[in-house]
């Protein structure tokens, strides 16, 4: 019944703490309609209908439109990271371990974290702008008007097939990311294919691979979520739109990177 | 789109009705004790300046929002007492044509015309004939592949309305369905709004702040025989009635309800402004 209260006929300022207290609420009640967004997409997952077709055409969106940009910075990540090293290497009379350190490295971090962030750079503006885009032209009030449910429609299929395509992503920068290590080692270090691959292969034990694909799951969730949340709550016309997308971004790469510590402390203690 | 409608109508009920509803959001006060009926067949034209809660009435129509306060009754069913998959089952039997008319951008007119019929897995050759049957009533036929980036305002409103038709609703609502049209384009969307009032019998709340649009409901219909808009006078004989009434909101609460005649001899300063 608040909102039938007469209006404050002064202007209002609220004191710093009321403020700060308002900003919390805020926060508080968006982490609860994300929980709430990510609970029913989650639970939608399992239940009719579903929208085959429309999970194809986003993972063909994710997966192969990402391709070029996951190939080629996963190799140079990798060639970068040989290039970084093999001082050090050389200095010990170690430049054996170059294929260990590159393989784990990549596996285990720079494979899953260089992925998350390119399809979050990616799909993710893309989602919450195309999303965004649809509520502020009333299409996902259309949609409801029509009796279809947008959680299904469209955040569903999103999630899955971003769930499906980012640890494949993953793989194949993990692969470039190995190839461009090799190249690089190759040329500096004079390391024969023998001694890098071999090296390289046994460094990695099932902890390291669980890892490496645990932790793009997680963030395909993340991505997935995130991109739809804020392009699902955007407000004020195409200036809106560009805010949600910024937003999503921001908030999905950090969570990220924060969750990915998480995740490795966690997966480290498991299996190392 | 000659069958007629289907739904749940009790003769003599009141189709929808408004019990004390009020809404309000960050920005204050939307709607306040709002409540009026509209029995079958009647057309209530909801008129109001831009921002006084027209969109947000109809919204509240649909279930699309909820009050805070009071009761939304539709075709028996009290919107306020249902969760969102007893509303999206409910939305199924009424049709809305929005603002803009908020076609999917990403597919043709007859995808976006058949949209409700392929959720609801209709075979495809029932579809197809369904989807020109009603793009044929709003004379768009011929754009069945276009995409709505190539359509102009006007045409886009048309298949607005053929996608709101396709499962012949008893209840339609218009969001202002002629906001930024040219005078000409206009007239054609009443007149498709008179022919689904008049020969469908379809119930409907229209929202409007154009006095021309409203008035063109309240004093013409459309005759069947002739398949021409004919003034009211003229097809009832002399009997200055139609079924549209006017409901004006003004300030977050219901300013005026009444017959077109009532509303015209108003000597409120409010309304006669209004109207000027």
């Amino acid at each position: 019944m608040a909102t039938l209260t007469s209006k404050t006929p002064e202007p209002y300022t609220p004191s710093p703490a009321a403020a700060v207290s308002e900003s919390l609420k805020r926060k508080l009640f968006s982490l609860q309609s994300y929980s709430q967004l990510v609970g029913d997409a989650v639970a939608k997952i399992f239940t009719a209908p579903h929208y085959p077709e429309d999970v194809l055409e986003q993972m063909d969106a994710i997966g192969v439109g990402s391709l070029p940009i996951i190939l080629l910075t996963g190799f140079f990540i990798g060639g970068v990271m040989v290039l970084n090293t093999a001082a050090q290497f050389q200095r010990f009379g170690e430049t054996a371990l170059t294929g260990d350190t590159v393989a784990i490295a990549l596996v285990r971090e720079l494979g899953p974290t260089i992925a998350g962030l390119l399809v979050t750079g990616r799909n993710g503006s893309g989602i919450a702008s195309e999303l965004g885009s649809m509520v502020v032209t009333e299409q996902v009030d259309a949609m409801r008007a029509l009796g279809t449910d947008p959680v299904r429609k469209l955040v569903v299929p999103r999630l899955i097939a971003t769930i499906l395509v980012l640890p494949l992503l993953t793989a194949v920068a993990d692969l470039v990311g190995l190839i461009g290590g090799y190249i690089v080692a190759h040329f500096t270090l004079g390391l024969s294919a023998v001694e890098f691959w071999n090296r390289a292969v046994h460094a990695l034990a099932f902890g390291d691979l669980f890892m490496g694909l645990a932790k793009p799951f997680v963030f395909a969730i993340i991505i997935a979520t995130v991109a739809c949340y804020y392009g699902l709550r955007t407000r004020g016309g195409t200036q809106g739109v560009g805010r949600a997308t910024t937003t999503a971004v921001v908030v999905a790469s950090v969570a990220i990177l924060v969750s990915d510590f998480f995740l490795g402390k966690l997966l480290l203690y498991w299996f190392v | 789109m000659s069958t007629q409608p289907t739904g749940h109508i009790v003769p003599g009920e009141p189709l929808i009705r408004f019990e004390d509803v009020s809404i309000a959001f960050d920005e204050g006060d939307v709607l306040r004790g709002v409540s009026f009926e509209v029995v079958a067949g009647e057309t209530k034209v909801i008129l109001g300046e831009s921002g006084s809660g027209k969109t947000v009435l109809l919204k509240l129509a649909a279930g699309l929002l909820r009050p805070e306060t009071g009761r939304v009754v539709v075709m028996g069913h009290d919107l306020t007492e249902m969760n969102e998959v007893e509303l999206l089952d409910f939305r199924r039997r009424i049709g809305f044509v929005f603002q803009e008319g908020a076609l999917f951008d990403s597919l043709n007119v007859a995808e976006n015309v058949s949209f409700r019929l392929d959720e609801e897995s209709v075979p495809a050759e029932e579809t197809e004939p369904r989807v020109r049957e009603a793009l044929r009533f709003v004379e768009m036929e011929d754009s069945y592949d276009k995409f709505p980036d190539e359509l102009s305002g006007g045409m886009r409103r048309r298949v607005s309305i053929a996608r709101a038709l396709i499962d012949q609703p008893p209840i339609v609502y218009y969001d202002s369905p002629t906001g930024g049209l040219d005078p000409i384009t206009s007239q054609t969307i009443i007149t498709l709004i008179l022919r689904l009032r008049d020969l469908n019998g379809v119930t409907s709340l229209l929202a409007t702040h154009r006095l021309q649009d409203a008035f063109g409901l309240a004093n013409f219909l459309f005759d069947s025989k002739s398949s021409h808009v004919v003034p009211v006078w003229e097809e009832r004989n002399g009997r200055h009635s139609s079924p549209t009434n006017f409901l004006v909101l003004r300030d977050a609460k219901v300013y005026f309800q009444g017959e077109t005649q009532e509303l015209l001899k108003s000597s409120d300063p409010y309304l006669r402004e209004f109207l000027s």
